[in-house]
């Protein structure tokens, strides 16, 4: 596909695309060197190095609490959303129902409208059904939003099997039961971790949506919320130095996985000819 | 192949709970913005005071104008970084795009309040960058306009959202057939040529797709005007939010809810007529 002609050199745009991933990832440089900056968030340059933020970071029991919280919300947004979404993504590929095109924009509002429109929506829904605002509320929230990038995901998925396996264990009498849980299923192994990774990443880092469902107890990006307001430590840096880490490391995985699971597919280019 | 309870089993439950748990509460949402707030209480009277009050209160007209303002600036400078990048990935990264590629996205899926924050630490008066430059005794006193204004918070969407404008874009770009491509340049076209009456018509639908994810999702932005944007920088999900909280009026929030959803929706439909209308069959 890249013959000499169509990868000619051009020097100022490669400075530029430079620029560009220096604006990206900047920020987030800045942000970690300084998580190791005794002085502060500020000031320049950064100097005494030390561990003592991370330290801190470490014996402070509130923060590890909201961890913990965010942890028991995206596992159970996880388990949610991939069931609903795994459904909803075999009744958008076998199944024909009235009002099939208008669910199918339904379920992906939610990553499409911004975080208040559905975070608020879903308030106004626990009020009128009278349930108090807690962690169950935000995995309500996180779950059912999320239902929509488990749905992408796994029709992705779902468009890549061959039905041929399908069929043949039908044809040799396994029942429709069975050929689910021994074929449809295991073929989408790759394509269902690699939405769960991408699910328990977005839902630990959601805040928008989070923003109006919280209860009494935080979830980690609203503890990290509700400090900005008081004031801000390096302590903040390296909590969020930890968080980026561990989600560059998830998505990296998950992008891995996906790549994996859509490889028998054909390239890209020859879609368009 | 697939039986009728088959069908039946796999699309009730996503449906159900779909509509129970999405539907429904959008719909309430729309309710709400119908319904009035009395001496503190919630009166279910269907009227249109609330749309009312939209038009003729001038706050909120000023305040949709600045957010219609910053959303246009952060889509059009999302464009501006996010199209290069993607033209440059696309024609002339060689044996470096996938990995490059990946450099771009993964951002894109990484904490949104992460990232905010990064920009807090940099633009404060005791941030990061006054730091820098009195340290190149550039200035002398700590700036105090880069943080809590309306500057900050393009820089900080622009940041947020150019991975969003890169991605289709770049998708549009990689279908662009090359045989095309050379054709231009065989039959004589240069390079600008090329670009401008090639490949740019050909990657309109991508460069759309991006452009309105940029604008919608700044639109209804409420956190990065609190995190970095200050009173000058107030968006119009930051009126929502207050009614929402300390000033009690949900049917008014619904309302100016409903506007911003009515305007979404609007702009994703056309954007995807024009897409079709652009996209190469």
């Amino acid at each position: 596909m890249t013959s000499t002609k169509s990868t000619p050199r051009s020097p100022l745009l490669a400075a530029y695309s430079a620029l560009v991933f220096a604006f990206i990832y900047l920020p987030i440089g800045v942000l970690i060197v300084y998580s190791f900056n005794r002085d502060g968030v500020g000031g320049f340059p950064p100097r005494h190095l030390t561990l003592d933020w991370y330290r801190q970071l470490f014996s402070d029991s509130a923060i590890w609490d909201s961890v913990i919280n965010s942890l028991i919300v995206a596992a159970a947004s996880v388990a949610l959303s991939l069931t609903l979404g795994l459904l909803a993504a075999l009744a958008l590929d076998r199944a024909n129902f009235p009002g099939k095109a208008l669910f199918r924009r339904l379920v992906l509002l939610p990553l499409i409208l911004p975080g208040i429109i559905t975070g608020l929506s879903l308030l106004m829904f626990a009020v009128f059904a009278g349930m108090q605002l807690s962690l169950f509320t935000v995995f309500l929230g996180h779950g059912t939003a999320l239902i929509s990038v488990a749905t992408t995901e796994l029709f992705a998925g779902l468009q890549k099997l061959d039905r041929a396996q399908e069929e043949a264990s039908l044809d040799l009498g396994a029942t429709p039961w069975q050929t689910f849980w021994l074929v449809t299923l295991p073929n989408l192994k790759l394509s269902l971790i690699a939405a769960g990774l991408l699910i328990f990443t977005l839902s630990m880092d959601e805040i928008a949506v989070t923003f109006f469902l919280i209860g009494r107890d935080n979830t980690l990006p609203l503890e990290i919320w509700g400090r900005l307001r008081r004031g801000i430590t390096p302590e903040i840096n390296a909590i969020s130095a930890l968080i980026f880490s561990v989600s560059v490391a998830f998505i990296v995985l998950w992008y891995r996985l996906r790549a994996r699971s859509m490889s028998s597919a054909p390239r890209e280019f020859a879609e368009t000819s | 192949m697939y039986s009728r309870t088959y069908k039946t089993l796999v699309a009730v439950p996503p449906l159900l709970w779909v509509g129970i748990f999405l539907l429904l509460p959008y719909a309430l949402m729309f309710a709400h913005s119908f319904w009035l707030l009395r001496d503190g209480f919630l009166v279910h009277r269907w009227n249109l005071q609330n749309y009312q009050a939209l038009f003729t209160n001038p706050l909120y007209l000023h305040v949709f104008l600045r957010t219609a303002r910053i959303a246009a600036s952060v889509t059009f400078c999302s464009l501006l970084l996010g199209y290069p990048l993607a033209y440059y990935l696309s024609f002339h990264a060689g044996p470096r795009r996938e990995l490059l590629y990946q450099f771009v996205i993964i951002p894109l899926w990484v904490s949104y309040l992460v990232r905010g924050y990064a920009w807090k630490t940099i633009l404060g008066s005791d941030g990061v960058l006054n730091g820098f430059l009195q340290y190149l005794h550039i200035t002398r006193e700590p700036v105090s306009f880069f943080l809590y204004s309306p500057f900050a918070v393009i820089l900080m969407l622009t940041h947020i959202y150019t991975p969003f404008v890169f991605l289709p874009i770049y998708a549009a770009l990689e279908h662009i057939p090359r045989p095309l491509i050379e054709a231009s340049q065989d039959l004589g076209a240069n390079r600008r040529d090329t670009f401008l009456r090639v490949i740019l018509p050909l990657s309109i639908p991508g460069l759309l797709a991006g452009a309105t994810f940029a604008f919608v999702l700044s639109l209804g932005d409420f956190l990065a005007p609190l995190l970095v944007g200050g009173p000058s920088a107030t968006m119009i999900a930051n009126i929502v939010q207050s009614l929402f909280g300390a000033a009690y009026d949900w049917p008014l929030g619904a309302a100016i809810s409903v506007g911003i959803l009515l305007v979404t929706i609007t702009l994703l439909f056309a954007t995807e007529r024009l897409e079709k209308r652009w996209s190469f069959k």
